[in-house]
């Protein structure tokens, strides 16, 4: 069995369950202050440790799943919702204007560095989850439609696709009945590597101010409390940036793993 | 290859032209009038119209539109809504610390992947390959200022080789200068080199399948001439892609880093130019940044069109 596939799948399944069980159960209030208790390291009651407040910090990871999974998977939705249909679109008119007007819109957006663009988005319509969402969401867009267009481009000159065609389906309905179901592993893997890029975002974003706005919890702004009381108290940017790398570890590994074991042509994994 | 480079130069030109009606337009809509801002809630409405006026904030949007890129092209960036003093001498001082950074850490970032992606590639499947592999999963996983503010924790709180933030300034010496920018440079350039690393690999192991290089063997070339001779030379192409992606990334990449460091950088720039709706800056800086992305990117589309004519054919 693809060890790659599990340990990816551990981690990242670990940090969905953080996530969902914060609905129901966290050790502490993850808002509630408790001044006697303030910057504890890690302890038998308070696990990860608590904040300046006193908070504690292993209530506060849990619930910054929520909005770390919630801005990501948004965002990666806005990606595939919008991307894949233009890349399926690119592909049926391969050569044709649309496909040109819609690779260059792609090649477009590419030369943006998106995190200046993310910046001035939530800086100028206002910080918040929403704006943050959308600015990380519009970057996923180029990303998905190239992998589809991409993948779709050879299936066109397959057999099976000329006989749907002579069996007079339109171009519409050959793409979502033969191609999409035949490029899903591509857009599957894809959307885990997008996922962590989110992730990723979503913690820059929220560590400059711009991300979720308190009392929202959020990894990123964790590391910005964190970032003064560094010398005297390591393990508060330490405990939110492992839930950071071990969650986009976790995500790319699963990626890896799932292109492998969805792909046997690609068993040699490389990148 | 005339027609090539011609052909590219258009898309290039359309490119700017569309990327600078997309920032205005951003800028445009954004809430808050610029002159108000500056005046104050109390200001009497005669006084904000000749403020206006004064800043060209009463023409129309068109004319607005024209004048500013007009006068980029004669390298006049508008002037500072906030410091009335012109935006290409604010750039130009902030281009002194970020342009340097993001070179200082493109150089760091390649002197650490080309060996590691080269090193894993030959020893493909071996322990090494798999360790060298695994710190690059790793290293792509890690945020750059989280990386920074441990950076900043061991080796400027604890061991007090490096100030903790700060730039020293290039009045003060090259290597002063360049010591306030070696952590910055580290933080931004450890999780690049994780992805570079992984490009050469990847990259070079595609080019030792292919039959010149059994050829250089089968003529009597050991493995690591082989490798030197005629597999590094093919595996460059990927490898100088993202090469040039990266140097943008770093160039704006650098905003998040400076604001750890309290560099005087661009990136603070934008920051501090968006809190005082001074939006001439925002606009033009940003426009900046997304030229010398798109610049880059042709150059590098070029110089391997150069390199490689079955690219030119292919284009």
């Amino acid at each position: 069995m693809n060890r790659t596939l599990i340990l990816g799948g551990i981690l990242s399944a670990l940090m969905v369950i953080a996530a969902l069980l914060s609905f129901v159960w966290t050790p502490f209030d993850h808002s509630a202050m408790n001044i006697p208790e303030k910057l504890q390291t890690p302890n038998s009651k308070h696990w990860f440790g608590t904040d300046h407040f006193g908070r504690d910090l292993f209530s506060m990871i849990m619930v910054g799943a929520r909005t770390s999974i919630a801005v990501a998977c948004v965002a990666v939705g806005i990606g595939i919702g919008l991307g894949v249909p233009l890349g399926l679109w690119a592909a049926a008119r391969q050569g044709g204007w649309v496909d040109e007007v819609i690779m260059r819109g792609n090649d477009l957006i590419f030369a943006f560095p998106s995190l200046v663009i993310a910046i001035l988005i939530t800086a100028i319509f206002g910080a918040g989850a929403i704006n943050a969402i959308v600015a990380i969401g519009i970057f996923n867009i180029p990303v998905f439609a190239r992998v589809t267009r991409g993948g779709a481009l050879p299936l066109w000159a397959r057999e099976f696709i000329l006989a749907a065609r002579v069996a007079g389906k339109g171009a519409a309905r050959i793409s979502i009945e033969h191609i999409l179901p035949n490029i899903a592993n591509l857009l599957i893997v894809q959307a885990t590597i997008q996922f962590s890029l989110g992730i990723l975002a979503e913690a820059a974003l929220s560590y400059v101010g711009l991300g979720a706005q308190p009392p929202t919890p959020s990894w990123g702004r964790m590391l910005a409390d964190a970032q003064t009381l560094v010398s005297i108290a390591p393990h508060m940017a330490l405990v939110p940036g492992f839930a950071i790398i071990l969650t986009v570890l976790g995500l790319n590994l699963l990626g890896d793993g799932l292109r492998d074991a969805l792909d046997p042509k690609l068993r040699v994994a490389r990148v | 290859m005339l027609r090539y480079t011609l052909k590219r130069l258009l898309s290039l030109i359309i490119s700017l032209a569309i990327a600078s009606l997309v920032i205005f337009t951003v800028i445009e809509v954004a809430p808050g009038d610029p002159a108000s801002f500056m005046l104050g809630i109390n200001a009497a409405e005669d006084t904000l119209a000749a403020l206006r006026a004064e800043l060209g904030l009463d023409q129309p949007k068109w004319q607005r539109y024209l004048a500013w890129v007009g006068g980029m092209l004669q390298g006049d960036f508008g002037t500072s809504y906030q410091y009335r003093t012109p935006v290409s001498e604010m750039i130009a001082d902030r281009l002194w610390v970020s342009l340097p950074l993001a070179l200082y850490a493109l150089t760091l970032s390649t002197l650490i992947a080309f060996p590691a992606g080269i090193y894993a590639a030959s020893r493909r499947g071996k322990a090494s390959d798999v360790g060298v592999m695994g710190a690059t999963q790793i290293g792509v996983a890690i945020p750059n200022f989280w990386f920074a503010m441990i950076l900043v924790l061991i080796f400027a709180i604890n061991l007090r080789w490096f100030s903790a933030g700060g730039f020293a300034g290039w009045d003060k010496g090259f290597f002063a200068a360049m010591k306030s920018l070696t952590l910055p440079a580290i933080a931004l350039a450890l999780p690049q080199a994780a992805i570079l690393a992984r490009v050469m690999r990847s990259s070079l192991l595609d080019v030792l399948d292919e039959d010149f290089m059994r050829t250089a063997r089968a003529k009597g070339l050991s493995r690591g001439a082989a490798l030197r001779r005629h597999g590094l030379r093919n595996a460059m192409i990927p490898v100088l892609t993202i090469l040039g992606l990266q140097f943008s990334f770093l160039l704006a990449g650098g905003i998040i880093i400076e604001q750890v460091f309290y560099l005087p950088g661009l990136g603070r720039l934008i920051f501090q130019s968006i809190s005082a709706r001074d939006l001439i800056v925002v606009e033009s800086v940003t426009m900046l940044l997304v030229f010398a992305v798109i610049t880059v990117n042709f150059l590098v589309d070029l110089a391997y069109a150069a390199v490689d004519p079955r690219l030119r054919a292919r284009a």
